[in-house]
């Protein structure tokens, strides 16, 4: 049957080659697949929508409570207030570590390993009842009687306190580490032209290696953020007021666990997206240079793939030629 | 002739055990080119990157225009400086690198302008003026604003060499600054430095390049094993050298 219908047909369908057009393949498995993915996705939303136990009510009445607000922001400051002590902290540890002087090295690992070596609920804890371990906190000259301050470590250290501890300290551990593999991916070639010169190492460190070392740590440190947000729920522990800590508060006399969850996440999602646009922003603003094509977008990249097919030059990233 | 420009008597410098340098004696005069050649592992680049002190010495003098670099002698030994001493010295030294080294973060005329402005605290107009000239001078002032991943390897390099004669230097140093290049892209280099050259600028130039030695060099210094081992006139040392060793290296590379 092929065997005499085709030479027939590419005698009669042989057209000049400029007006013979490529027909790509066809994927049906995809097209099932979507079919599939589409149809479960819309069982799934229905009976969550019929679902009597999900009580929309109880989520629309907490939504916008008064007491989800003042966790809310307890939580935003909390993530803020961590992630800038663990990147300062950070840098500073990072810095040790990259130092020639063993002693500094030293330290400085012996912080990494302890804080990245027990589990951050441990720490959190910890640090709640740190009262139970020094009553008081003082400072003053060690080894003599003169104090310049002194305090019960329960009335210093309350919740919000010891949450920002915990989580400030154990992110400086892995941002050090963030900031260190950022730092040591610039090129020595790098300091040695910028020495060469006249520049000072300080001058070196702030103008051309930080600069560079960003496009590496920006990227996982926007990731760190969004994962703080998350982690902060787990300070509910220790009771800091935060978003869960609150919504727990209200579930525990209401038993609607499941409803106030629902509004924990809608709340934690949508801080989530906000906090991707910025990350991508600078992204492209420490990533000047890196390319020879200005920046494409992921929505330009996806219609410049379906619609158009436009050919791309020189598409492969840092592409260079001698 | 005065002090002259580069004053070595006795450099050394170990790598762990690996003795590197094992006393170099050399003097590139006021206005000279000092072409070094030798094979890889000769301790040319080396001795290069010890003139500005982007190495360390372990003995001997090194000076440039009649001041030693990165050390203070005093009572029989050398001291080394404190970095900020060391940079305020090497603004008096461009240098030329074979991977050409541009930040990656500025454009072309950015990084001419950069040391100038950070360093020497020329106001922004004045050094955009001035790179703006020095960029048209290696034939790139159509690409002020290009990023160094949008240009050539060959256009990379001559905005490293504005970039280093942006600060004014009295000596430029040059570590093979067209091995990293394709062929076609070495002449653009090379007029540039010849042109320099013929500026009057005292250069040291770590080559492979023997044409441009014989052409442009006043002095070839052939090194091997971290001695030097024929210095004079290029059109004798790589024409009609004396030392066996320069005569095997030469029968190879030529």
């Amino acid at each position: 049957m092929a065997s005499d219908t085709l030479p027939a047909a590419a005698a009669e369908e042989r057209r000049p080659a400029d007006r013979l057009e490529a027909v790509p393949v066809r994927h049906w498995g995809r097209w099932v697949a979507a079919v599939l993915a589409i149809l479960s996705g819309i069982g799934l939303i229905g009976s969550l929508a019929k679902n009597q136990n999900l009580h929309w009510d109880v989520i629309g009445h907490y939504l916008f409570a008064r007491l989800v607000f003042e966790g809310l922001f307890t939580t935003l400051w909390l993530t803020v207030a961590s992630m800038v002590l663990g990147l300062a902290l950070g840098t500073v540890v990072a810095v040790m570590r990259l130092s020639p002087n063993p002693v500094l090295y030293a330290v400085s690992s012996l912080f990494v390993w302890a804080f990245r070596g027990t589990p951050l609920l441990v720490q959190i804890i910890f640090w709640g009842y740190c009262g139970a371990l020094y009553k008081h906190v003082m400072i003053g000259i060690p080894f003599t009687h003169i104090t310049f301050f002194e305090t019960e470590t329960n009335s210093l250290v309350s919740g919000s306190v010891a949450a920002l501890l915990a989580l400030g300290l154990n992110e400086a551990a892995y941002a050090s580490e963030i900031v260190r593999a950022g730092i040591q991916s610039v090129d020595e070639g790098q300091a040695e032209a910028a020495h060469s010169l006249g520049m000072s190492p300080t001058l070196t460190m702030r103008r051309i290696v930080l600069p560079q070392a960003m496009r590496v740590i920006i990227p996982p440190m926007g990731n760190e953020t969004i994962n703080m947000l998350k982690t902060t729920a787990l300070v509910s522990v220790i009771g800091a007021k935060d978003l869960m800590s609150n919504i727990q508060a209200v579930y525990a006399q209401n038993y609607q666990i499941i409803p106030m969850l629902v509004v924990a996440s809608l709340w934690y999602l949508l801080l989530v997206t906000l906090l991707s646009i910025p990350q991508s922003r600078l992204e492209r603003r420490y990533g000047r240079g890196a390319s020879r094509n200005g920046h494409v977008s992921p929505l330009q990249r996806m219609l410049a793939g379906t619609a158009l097919r436009l050919p791309v030059r020189g598409s492969g990233p840092n592409h260079q030629k001698g | 002739m005065g002090t002259p420009m580069v004053h070595a008597e006795g450099v050394r410098k170990s790598f762990g055990r690996l003795e590197v340098l094992q006393g170099i004696d050399l003097t590139v005069e006021r206005g000279q080119v000092c072409c070094l050649l030798g094979p890889s592992g000769s301790g040319k680049s080396t001795f290069l990157r010890c003139i500005n002190h982007l190495e360390k010495l372990d003995g001997g003098r090194l000076s440039v225009d009649g001041a030693l670099v990165g050390y203070r002698e005093h009572g029989g030994r050398l001291h080394e400086l404190r970095e900020k001493e060391v940079a305020e010295r090497r603004r008096e030294i461009g240098m030329v690198f074979q991977r050409f080294n541009l930040f990656p973060h500025m454009t072309a005329i950015e990084n001419v302008m950069e040391a100038p402005v950070r360093v020497a605290g020329v106001s922004k107009a004045e050094a955009r003026a001035d790179a703006q000239r020095l960029l048209d001078r290696v034939g790139l002032g159509d690409k002020a604003a290009n990023y160094p991943s949008q240009l050539s390897g060959g256009q990379q390099q001559r905005v490293a060499i504005a970039r280093a004669l942006a600060m004014k230097p009295k000596l430029m140093l040059f570590d093979e600054p067209t091995s990293a290049l394709d062929p076609e892209l070495v002449g653009d280099v090379l007029d540039v430095m010849r042109q320099l050259a013929a500026d009057g600028m005292t250069m040291v130039v770590v080559t492979h390049e023997i044409g441009f030695a014989r052409e442009v060099g006043d002095t070839a210094v052939f090194m091997d094993g971290g001695v030097v081992v024929e210095a004079g006139d290029p059109r004798q040392v790589l024409v009609d050298p004396r030392q066996e060793r320069t005569k095997a290296f030469l029968s190879k590379v030529l």
